[in-house]
């Protein structure tokens, strides 16, 4: 009887639960509804993947009313494989943040914090399942605002200059979408996105329509933190507690990426003329830079939680670059790659909340010796990272071959791309052994000059879960890397709903 | 649109283009913010004469009315005076001309304003009047729009605000601690007690403002108005209470813990009346289940709904202020 209804209960889950959360007075409670809210929406999110497969569509009308009147939903493979990023990604990093977060969050804030949890998650599962322009706005604002309090929830003072920067850019790239949507409006009458497309052809080529384009591009740019509107990414992530670094870095940018691929694929480029040429040329010289810059700090950043950020910066650049091949098998390979740095990068940060709770920072000179403190821990650490340069066996290894598969199909441009690609995952092999060095070599840091504020030694009193959760997304990483049926699928089947059925 | 209408849409714009360089430009905090309200109100003015008088309203309200009094909040905690640049910003200048340039290029090729054939009004508003008439039965359609065809919206909405709401309690405080119940009131934090005249006028408008402020609210399906524009007038007249005699005392007649019972009731009242259609057998919204006769369901789900954003955002916004009040007097 609930089946027809999970689009919709996908979303109204965490969002009733959020009220509630905040009048949970009591210490670990607003943790557990949290918790509970999170995992029922993975639940949900795991039997939608499941029934998408093999081009599946589900839709569901807001209120009973029919589109393009009323709010429509739509699950298809690319959404569904979203939901899965962002429904796994709160739900491990509640579960292994517990303690993490308890020692970040004054107790009477909790409540707050653990709602503000839900509303992201609510915002970021809303945009995947919306097939409808303002709807899409209206859930980005809720996602982004809740965001803001989820980075500057820690103890950190500096997460709040960090996050100042992120609301003025996240501002201003929702306007853009804003402005642009406003514009398709004016020209169409409809929000409706599939609605759109069919009523784009007419006005194909007015200038409210090429604006429109620009200003969703760029708008949803900023929000994806492509290069070179990256640049509130890293302080970002860097000063935010732990957890909620590992939640939004897997999933934050990735939305906004879906909402740029599924608006430049499905409405712009089959309607306005030229416009693939366009989204190609402007973008992939983007993602080749974001690569190459990206890699490059990191391998000269000292900041543990910097370090994995500017990866990120890089990893986007990756998914674009399969993007602006404006292939099925480019956009294959970017979609595949969604999951899997997901799966390594939330992993990383949640193994950066583990080291910090033993040591007194996460620079890399303080986390020295960290192997022989806590070696599961790190071990879990290392598969994760092995995960984000792409050693075959693992899950990045599939979506970098593919990305490489698809880019040799360009003749000689292919060639340097994948040149490219080589040597950023040389580069990546550079910054991933500079962390494995100062944890394996380096000199016991806290041991020998700060002892006395080294807040706890003790890590299995602090937490037996996190090495749990740590060892599922490591073992995850390895899973997908083998046997990756389900993923492949859904991204396989989402590239070619937004090549529109071309072969 | 009338000749009249044109000129005097004109005289807008170009004052509120004079007030925004003016706001730019100025060093002056305070002025800065009185500007500010100045331009929400010429923006509403505008909103109004084209015939978008339910956003006219929310602009008046919450642009001028509310935000001046948040901003001023925060001027307390801070000085008068910005710090001059060390440079000038060309490159913001450069790219806020650029955009500008596009945004008026863009306008070549729109559609004539207000012209019955342009697609904002051949397409799907025919189908929204003849509805609103039919299934729904209420003279406002903007009201049926936003409460029922694009309800989901609206909910998304109150999120929203519910969310700035729960973002301010986390990184302020709820300020309790500052003013825990019983305490005697502090000299300082007297409001405008000592000022007789400002505190008499000001307390006889304030029934007023709260009338008005449950008219908008249960007169939305006929007028202009609704839930979120009460909200925010009923959330203006308490917090001119609390201007006049005092947080300390306007926490007195509506306490922290009831403002966040506002907060969290309004968002559920609206998500139960969702989820009521969703038991009832029809889909998540739906409010046609909620009676025999799905007319007068309908009706009903937009009471409550209008009902809910009222609450929470009356909530929020007090909520809002005494976070940043409190502050202040600390």
């Amino acid at each position: 009887m609930l089946a027809p209804h999970l689009p919709m209960l996908q979303v109204v889950v965490p969002l009733l639960m959020a009220p509630f959360v905040v009048l949970l007075r009591p210490r670990g409670l607003a943790w557990a509804a949290a918790t509970m809210a999170s995992l029922m929406a993975f639940a949900i999110a795991i039997v939608l993947a499941l029934s998408v497969v093999g081009d599946a569509t589900l839709t569901y009308r807001v209120g009973g009313w029919m589109a393009p009147y009323g709010i429509e939903l739509r699950v298809d493979a690319f959404g569904a494989l979203l939901l899965l990023v962002i429904t796994g990604a709160s739900s491990m990093a509640l579960l292994g943040g517990q303690r993490s977060l308890e020692r970040a969050l004054p107790p009477t804030r909790e409540p707050y914090y653990f709602s503000a949890w839900l509303l992201a998650l609510t915002g970021f599962v809303g945009i995947a399942v919306s097939a409808d322009a303002f709807n899409i706005f209206v859930f980005m604002e809720v996602s982004s605002l809740a965001s803001y309090v989820l980075i500057a929830g820690g103890p950190d003072r500096r997460a709040l200059s960090a996050v100042f920067k992120y609301l003025i850019m996240g501002t201003v790239g929702a306007t853009f979408y804003l402005v642009g949507i406003g514009l398709v409006y004016m020209m169409t009458g409809t929000l409706n996105l599939a609605d759109m497309a069919g009523r784009i052809e007419a006005v194909a080529d007015t200038r409210p329509m090429i604006v429109a384009a620009g200003f969703i591009t760029v708008g949803l740019a900023l929000k994806a933190a492509i290069f070179p509107l990256h640049i509130w990414l890293p302080n970002a992530y860097a000063y935010a507690p732990h957890v909620t670094t590992a939640f939004l870095a897997a999933c934050a940018t990735k939305v906004a990426l879906y909402v740029l691929l599924r608006f430049d694929f499905l409405i712009l480029q089959q309607h306005l003329s030229g416009h693939a040429f366009q989204f190609a040329g402007y973008l992939m010289p983007l993602a080749v830079l974001g690569i190459l810059v990206g890699s490059g700090v990191a391998m000269f950043e000292r900041d543990l939680k910097r370090l994995l950020a500017f990866s990120s910066v890089a990893q986007i650049g990756y998914m674009l670059l399969g993007a602006s091949l404006v292939s099925v098998s480019g956009l294959h390979a970017a979609i595949l790659h969604m999951f899997n740095h997901a799966l390594a990068k939330g992993g990383l940060f949640l193994a950066v909340a583990a080291f910090a709770a033993v040591t007194s920072g996460w620079r890399l000179e303080q986390i020295g010796g960290i192997a022989r403190t806590m070696p599961w821990t790190f071990a879990a650490f290392v598969v994760c990272g092995l995960s984000l340069i792409g050693v075959p066996g693992t899950a990045g290894f599939l979506s970098k071959w593919y990305l490489v598969t698809a880019a040799l199909e360009h003749g000689a441009l292919g060639i340097a791309l994948v040149c490219v690609i080589l040597l950023s995952s040389l580069m990546a092999v550079a910054y991933v052994w500079r962390m494995v060095e100062s944890a394996c070599f380096a000199p016991d840091f806290d041991a020998e000059t700060d002892a006395d504020s080294t807040p706890n030694r003790d890590f299995a009193a602090f937490s037996h879960l996190l090495p749990t959760i740590l060892w599922i997304v490591a073992l995850a990483n390895l899973y997908f890397g083998l046997a990756n049926a389900l993923p492949l699928e859904l991204a396989k089947s989402a590239a070619r709903t937004l090549l529109g059925g071309l072969p | 649109m009338s000749t009249i209408t044109l000129l005097f849409s004109i005289f807008l714009l170009t004052l509120l283009m004079i007030t925004t360089m003016a706001i730019v430009r100025t060093r002056n905090l305070f002025v800065a913010v009185m500007l500010m309200g100045i331009a929400s109100l010429l923006i509403a003015a505008s909103f109004f004469l084209l015939d978008a008088a339910d956003v006219a309203l929310t602009e008046a309200a919450v642009g001028a009315g509310i935000s001046t009094v948040l901003f001023l909040g925060a001027l307390a905690l801070t000085s008068e005076r910005e710090r001059s640049p060390s440079s000038l910003p060309l490159l913001s200048l450069g790219i806020v001309a650029i955009v500008a340039l596009i945004v008026i290029y863009a306008t070549f090729d729109q559609p004539p304003l207000g012209s019955p054939s342009a697609p904002v009004q051949a397409h799907l508003t025919p189908w929204y009047i003849e509805s609103t008439r039919e299934l729904i039965d209420i003279p406002n359609v903007v009201t049926a729009v936003l409460a029922s065809f694009r309800g989901y919206d609206t909910l998304g909405e109150v999120i929203v605000v519910f969310t700035a709401g729960v973002g301010v309690l986390f990184l302020l405080g709820t300020g309790a601690s500052a003013s825990a119940a019983g305490a005697p009131l502090s000299e300082d934090n007297a409001g405008l007690r000592h000022y007789l005249i400002p505190r008499i006028l000001g307390r006889l408008l304030i029934p007023f403002i709260l009338l008005l402020g449950f008219y908008v609210q249960f007169h939305g399906e006929y007028s202009p108005g609704g839930g979120f524009q009460a909200g925010a007038i009923v959330a203006a007249s308490i917090i001119l209470y609390s201007l006049l005699e005092g947080e300390q005392r306007a926490l007195l007649v509506i306490p922290q813990g009831v403002l966040l019972a506002m907060m969290v009731g309004g968002v559920l009242l609206y998500g139960a009346v969702g989820v009521a259609g969703l038991v009832l057998g029809g889909n998540f919204l739906d409010y046609s289940v909620l009676d025999s006769d799905p007319v007068k369901g309908q009706q009903w789900g937009i009471l409550l709904i209008e009902i809910g954003i009222g609450i929470t955002v009356a909530g929020v916004l007090i909520s809002i202020f005494h976070a940043f009040a409190s502050r202040g007097a600390a």
